[in-house]
């Protein structure tokens, strides 16, 4: 995030190298710190928030590659590396509350108000249900983890635990659909078996959802509008049959009870008996409608 | 004679002479659609206005950019003049070519409704058409396209349409494919197996239709390794398959690509750099699309818009945060281009948007409403009512359509 979120060229403009080299603040990762990973885009801040949240985060960077290099054995190598000289001095106010200058610590103080603040509680408590139950999750749901989040002071384990335990994430029929990275693990695991590196990642590729490249950095589509377009779909189907010719032992019957069981209606049991082949039935499980879904 | 839609309705049986009705589904679209082709270009992350097209003739710009400024026309690597006040990014010659053609227009200080600077929710708005993020759930484009009869008529130009053409309207997705097709026969087998499922269903069918139309239009080797290696966002590469499948009689009628990149930070440069690099990238793929639609250019509208601006002022890393106005370009043989249109409000202090932004003078609702009536030929009413209830009326970007 430091390097992704330009925190490391963001530069206190008070600071002294701020007011050496006329540098001054980036606001990308404190804005998107209180946007995509605490209060939400409704969580009730303001631009004067985000410029105070990135003057608390002005020092925070990593001792670089070439310098980790040549400071072995000193502690900063390659590591994250708080730089008073580039941090902006004197105290910040943000969302109504005054945090006194104490350099590094700053960002700590200001983490632990918004990882408990209830805006959080409520955006991650909706992101979890969505990602694991339906895309318009149950609101039944999404209070219930709410309330357990501000119980817990925000206790990821905790909450996990209450959403394996809702009723809501067990219910069928299934309605979330398999996001590319998902499909494709769920067929290889379905199927048991191995595929090279490169062609994993090609198969990433190829169904948009290369690693370490989701589009913005609210990351990868969670709801089946971004996952189900034609094209996508049909990409699906292409690869289906690219992996089932690579599966020359799979049993048809076998992946279809082993991977969809009850869920493989009729229709789907019927269509993989009359399949003219083994390729094509197993070709016919991975892309059917069923095996999209999660 | 058979839509898509009866083809649905139709279900199992009619699978089995998909192709036929596939192909007689097409000319029954042809006749109801209209001529005009339209293509809209989605610059995702915020492009800088003022650097793609420099007031160089306000008195504040070159103090507030700094080494970041594009220079003046005649200075070294300075702007391509467009009026003697705005210029053009130098990475930008083919739009400045087609702006002596009187064949596009810039439509500068222009923003949607939104007025933070989420990328996302700004985004969300440009895509909507409401006034805020959750405003509308389905994209201003899918709404026009219920206004027409017939389906079929816009692709996204990626796997899984952006939100602007989700809605109610069909609509299909088209990117480059590395592997071979699924056989015919395989692929009836599916489409039963879809038929029923009402989410996955219209998407499958939407899909084997294209794959149909792509196929005849292109010919089975006409997209090369490297446009099939491409990234959908990859403008440059995608424009020429996508252009020939516009130019096609029977091809869609309406595009959207979408393009990353343009969040610049950190050292975003001047006439080199990071933002020149991508500014080149579009400026190169409009070419293209210009080249591959041939004499349907002279039936084209090209709208490349993106959610905001970027501040005024250069910030503490040599690039620019999140701002409010932005600028957007109009283009096409259709277009009565050669100007610059909305009113310039200033880069004084007292003219920025909270001191720091420049401000909107112009909604893109507007332009886009412009070309909906103006060049589509939909009726403003509806336009107004149906998909931007609430918004703006096209006003003097009525001009920019009347061929």
């Amino acid at each position: 995030m430091l390097t992704y979120l330009d925190n490391v060229a963001s530069i206190g403009p008070n600071s002294a190298y701020g007011l050496r080299r006329n540098r001054g603040l980036n606001e990308n990762l404190a804005r998107e710190l209180l946007e995509l990973h605490t209060l939400g885009v409704d969580g009730g801040y303001g631009q004067g928030d985000v410029r105070a949240l990135a003057g608390m985060l002005t020092g925070w960077s990593y001792a670089s590659v070439s310098k980790a290099a040549r400071s072995i054995g000193k502690p900063h190598a390659g590591t994250y590396h708080f730089d008073e000289g580039m941090h902006e001095p004197g105290s910040k106010t943000l969302l109504g509350k005054t945090y006194k200058w104490e350099g590094k610590r700053e960002v700590d103080r200001a983490l632990d108000t918004l990882s408990t603040h209830p805006a959080t509680a409520h955006h991650i408590a909706t992101k979890l249900a969505r990602h694991f139950i339906a895309d318009q999750p149950p609101l039944a749901v999404v209070a219930r983890l709410y309330n357990i989040f501000l119980d817990s002071g925000g206790d990821l384990g905790v909450v996990t635990h209450a959403l394996i335990d809702s009723p809501e994430a067990w219910a069928e029929p299934l309605t979330k659909i398999k996001s590319a990275n998902e499909f494709i693990v769920s067929a290889l695991r379905g199927l048991n078996i191995d595929i090279t590196d490169k062609n994993l990642i090609k198969s990433l590729d190829f169904l948009a959802q290369m690693p370490f490249s989701a589009p913005s950095p609210a990351g990868w589509p969670d709801t089946a509008d971004g996952w189900i377009g034609s094209e996508a779909l049909m990409r699906r189907t292409d690869w289906a049959v690219f992996i089932a010719k690579s599966a020359r032992e799979a049993v048809p019957l076998d992946l279809l009870n082993d991977t969809l069981g009850p869920v493989a209606d009729t229709n789907l049991r019927s269509a993989v008996q009359r399949a003219p082949s083994t390729t094509e039935a197993v070709a016919m499980i991975i892309a059917s409608p069923a095996f999209q879904r999660r | 004679m058979p839509s898509r839609r009866n083809l649905l309705i139709y279900g199992v049986g009619a699978m089995a002479a998909l192709t036929l009705q596939l192909r007689l589904a097409r000319v029954a679209h042809a006749a109801t659609v209209t001529n005009k082709r339209m293509i809209i270009v989605i610059l995702r992350g915020a492009m800088d206005g003022l650097s793609a097209v420099p007031p160089y003739g306000d008195r504040d710009y070159s103090r507030l950019r700094g080494d970041i400024a594009i220079g003046a026309p005649g200075a070294a690597n300075g702007a391509i003049n467009l009026d003697g006040f705005f210029g053009l990014h130098p990475a930008l010659p083919f739009l400045g070519e087609r702006f002596q053609a009187d064949e596009m227009a810039v439509i500068h200080a222009a923003a949607t409704p939104y007025r933070s600077r989420s990328h996302f929710d700004g985004q969300d708005v440009l895509e909507n058409g409401a006034k805020t993020p959750m405003g509308a759930l389905d994209g201003w484009l899918n709404r026009a396209l219920t206004l027409f009869s017939g389906s079929g008529q816009a692709l996204a130009i990626a796997q899984t349409p952006s939100l602007i053409l989700r809605g109610m309207a069909p609509v299909g997705s088209w990117a480059p494919d590395v592997l071979p097709p699924t056989q015919d026969d395989l692929m009836t087998r599916l489409a039963m197996l879809y038929d029923e499922d009402t989410l996955l269903g219209p998407a499958l069918q939407e899909g084997m239709r294209i794959q149909t139309m792509s196929g005849a239009t292109m010919g089975d080797g006409a997209t090369d390794n490297k446009i099939k290696n491409a990234a959908s966002d990859n403008l440059a590469a995608m424009a020429t398959p996508v252009g020939r499948m516009l130019a096609d009689p029977f091809g869609p009628r309406i595009a959207v690509f979408e393009m990353t990149g343009w969040d610049t930070h950190y050292n975003q440069g001047n006439f080199k750099g990071k933002l020149s690099n991508s500014l080149k990238a579009l400026d190169m793929g409009l070419s293209s699309l210009h080249a591959s639609l041939g004499s349907a250019w002279a039936d084209t509208a090209v709208i490349v818009a993106t959610e905001f601006g970027r501040t005024a002022a250069v910030n503490g890393a040599r690039g620019t945060d999140h701002g409010t106005a932005s600028a957007a370009f109009v283009l096409g043989g259709a277009i009565s281009g050669g100007r610059v249109l909305g009113s310039w409000p200033g880069l004084a202090k007292n003219k920025l948007y909270e001191g720091r932004d420049l401000m909107p003078t112009s909604d893109l609702r507007a332009l886009f409403s412009a070309a909906l009536i103006g060049h589509l030929g939909l009726d403003a009413v509806d336009v107004s009512t149906r998909v931007f209830p609430g918004g703006p009326s096209a006003g003097k970007f009525a001009e920019l359509f009347q061929g």
